[in-house]
């Protein structure tokens, strides 16, 4: 037990770049690896590579930033769901399920249908998930009487409906030409259409809300005891929650905000890696992150390659999400 | 290093004690006995400043229990919960070293002093064998020496322990008394609580007893434990009775049919 957990870091480390170099190979119009390691060179020595023009199009300008971003938002929807799940002592919670994500798309609906400007859905998205996890919360927390871990899933499926009725009414008075498709491919989920600028406003916000996360890695573990023993212990409970909540919502809704809702990973993320890790917050937030953003990553090179049209990576993480949330419910027993 | 002074506490619609006063000092074991809504966890989370008082003071080695942080409080009681096993799954090592948290910077994990600190807490309650066990998937008696293992990590002048003996077997109860005989001996103040009155008896140099929210007397056990004192906290006849080497054993008797 005590030996060390750098190999499995290592390993996951390696196999997320080894799948990297896979995701820029794959596609309807095929790069091999020679390409990509001129490329990678050239483009380090500052020379020409000497490759086909439409060669370097397709690797830089279409694949790289969306392999970027789905690394980047495969990883921040794993943390945000490591945080949460640690914090609400509750193993079962995910941006998803406490209506982080449909508060943030509400947001983002909303700054589309005002037809605002990129930095204004990132802060719209961000102002939604926030409302919506601290409305979940305080009502979930003062269901007493019934099982905490009940009430909490509940009203966050409950608010997500309200929430979702928000965003059926945007959809309704959106206009049909113009603002509509751009909602219902958003509300879909994709990295299809991402582009640098996108990446540009998110990534920083993402690594804003990560910081603290892996500042604060050892008081987090805290918040997964009882309220009064981590206060006995020397912890300002109600202030480090407001800050991780604060902190994981940004890094949701930063996500969000560029790849529309993507569900499952928040969820099911987390969990593989405690099973790997076990719960220990400044272990497990690393290898969240390496494992999010392969899953993403995988699946969203599944979604541009199967099929002749684009599959929703909703569909492929929901495909694989179900059938595991279901196994996890029938072997947990409180131990998790 | 305790001195609680005419102490009013509970919630703001409901009182729950008023008007407490008694002293610890250090190496002194005080046991809390009083039926259940007495009052005791309540008393507890103030003394812990988890709840404010409503009334009257706490000082803390001099200095009143407001006006330290949370973390100065917490390198000064140590506080060991009823044991429950709503936890994720951090070892038993991990859940002691969280004890040494209010000695840490905000942004720092523990070092190698903090994993001394708990290697040398589980070496004194002889648990080490317990170090990279589950803490959910170990035994009753295994998660309260943990957690009081915990509460030592803090490196405390006093312990506050709720019930910790509550839902343990006969053997792992003695064990824990035979612990908080053992710290007292190393100076730490305890005040801990029990459902047991022969608790008191065996390691405790004075009792409270508590009900109503009100003290109903506090003294050595063997001059505030009488069938008297135990009939108004529990109403039901007791029999208290010598059991030799100046140690005292209380019987209940049971109603005749």
């Amino acid at each position: 037990m005590t030996t060390s957990r750098l190999p499995i870091y290592l390993l996951a480390a390696a196999a997320l770049v080894a799948l990297t170099v896979l995701a820029f190979s794959l596609g309807r119009y095929p790069v091999s690896a020679g390409e990509l390691a001129r490329l990678a060179l050239a483009k380090l020595a500052g020379v020409p590579a000497g490759l086909p023009p439409n060669v370097e199009s397709v690797v830089l300008e279409i694949r790289g930033p969306r392999i970027l971003a789905a690394l980047l938002v495969g990883a921040s929807l794993a943390a945000a769901g490591t945080a949460y799940q640690g914090m609400f002592h509750n193993p079962l919670v995910s941006p998803d399920i406490l209506g982080v994500s449909t508060g943030a798309a509400l947001g983002a609906v909303l700054a589309i249908f005002l037809s605002l400007n990129v930095f204004m859905i990132q802060a719209l998205a961000f102002a939604g998930g926030l409302g919506a996890v601290a409305l979940v919360y305080s009502i979930g927390s003062r269901l007493r009487g019934h099982d905490p871990l009940l009430s909490l899933v509940l009203t966050g499926v409950v608010i997500g409906t309200l929430i979702g009725a928000g965003i059926a009414l945007m959809k309704y008075l959106a206009d049909p030409y113009d603002q509509l498709p751009a909602i219902t491919f958003w509300l879909l989920g994709s990295l299809a259409s991402v582009a640098p600028k996108d990446l540009e406003v998110a990534a920083p916000l993402a690594l804003l809300g990560l910081a603290p996360m892996l500042l604060l890695r050892w008081r987090v573990n805290l918040l997964a005891l009882p309220d009064d023993e981590a206060r006995a212990l020397g912890v300002d409970t109600r202030r480090l929650r407001m800050v991780v909540v604060a902190a994981a919502t940004l890094v949701t809704a930063a996500s969000v905000a560029i790849s529309g809702i993507i569900g499952w990973i928040g969820l099911l993320v987390p969990h593989a890696a405690r099973l790997i890790v076990g719960p220990d917050f400044g272990r497990l937030l690393p290898l969240a992150m390496l494992i999010g953003a392969a899953f993403l990553l995988v699946v969203d090179t599944l979604c541009r390659t199967i099929a002749p049209i684009e599959v929703p990576p909703g569909v492929l993480t929901a495909l694989i999400g179900t059938p595991f949330f279901l196994w996890l419910f029938a072997v947990s027993r409180r131990s998790w | 290093m305790l001195e609680i002074e005419g102490l009013s506490f509970g919630f703001p619609a409901h009182m729950v004690g008023r008007d407490l006063s008694f002293s610890l000092a250090a190496g002194e074991v005080m046991c809390v006995l009083g039926p259940n809504g007495g009052g005791k966890t309540t008393l507890f989370r103030t003394l812990l400043g988890l709840l404010p008082a409503r009334g009257g003071s706490v000082r803390l080695e001099g200095r009143r229990l407001e006006q330290l942080a949370r973390a100065e409080i917490a390198r000064r009681i140590g506080y060991v919960p009823q044991a429950h096993a709503g936890y994720f799954a951090f070892t038993v090592r991990q859940m002691v070293l969280m004890g040494r948290t209010a000695h840490l910077g905000s942004f720092a994990a523990p070092g190698r002093r903090d994993h001394r600190v708990a290697e040398e807490v589980l070496d004194s309650l002889g648990i080490s064998h317990l170090t990279n066990k589950v803490f959910t998937e170990i035994s009753g008696g295994e998660r309260q020496l943990t957690l009081i293992a915990r509460a030592l990590a803090q490196e405390p002048a006093l312990l506050v322990m709720d019930e910790p003996t509550a839902s343990l077997d006969f053997g792992n109860q003695v064990r824990v008394l035979d612990r908080i005989r053992a710290l007292a001996g190393r100076g730490i103040a305890v005040l801990f609580a029990s459902h047991d009155p022969d608790h008191a008896f065996l390691c405790a140099q004075r009792a409270l007893l508590l009900a109503e929210g009100r003290m109903l007397e506090t003294g050595p056990p063997s001059e505030v434990i009488r069938p008297d004192t135990l009939e108004r906290m529990y109403h039901v006849s007791v029999r208290v009775m010598p059991a030799g080497e100046g140690l005292h054993t209380c019987l209940p008797v049971l109603t005749r049919r």
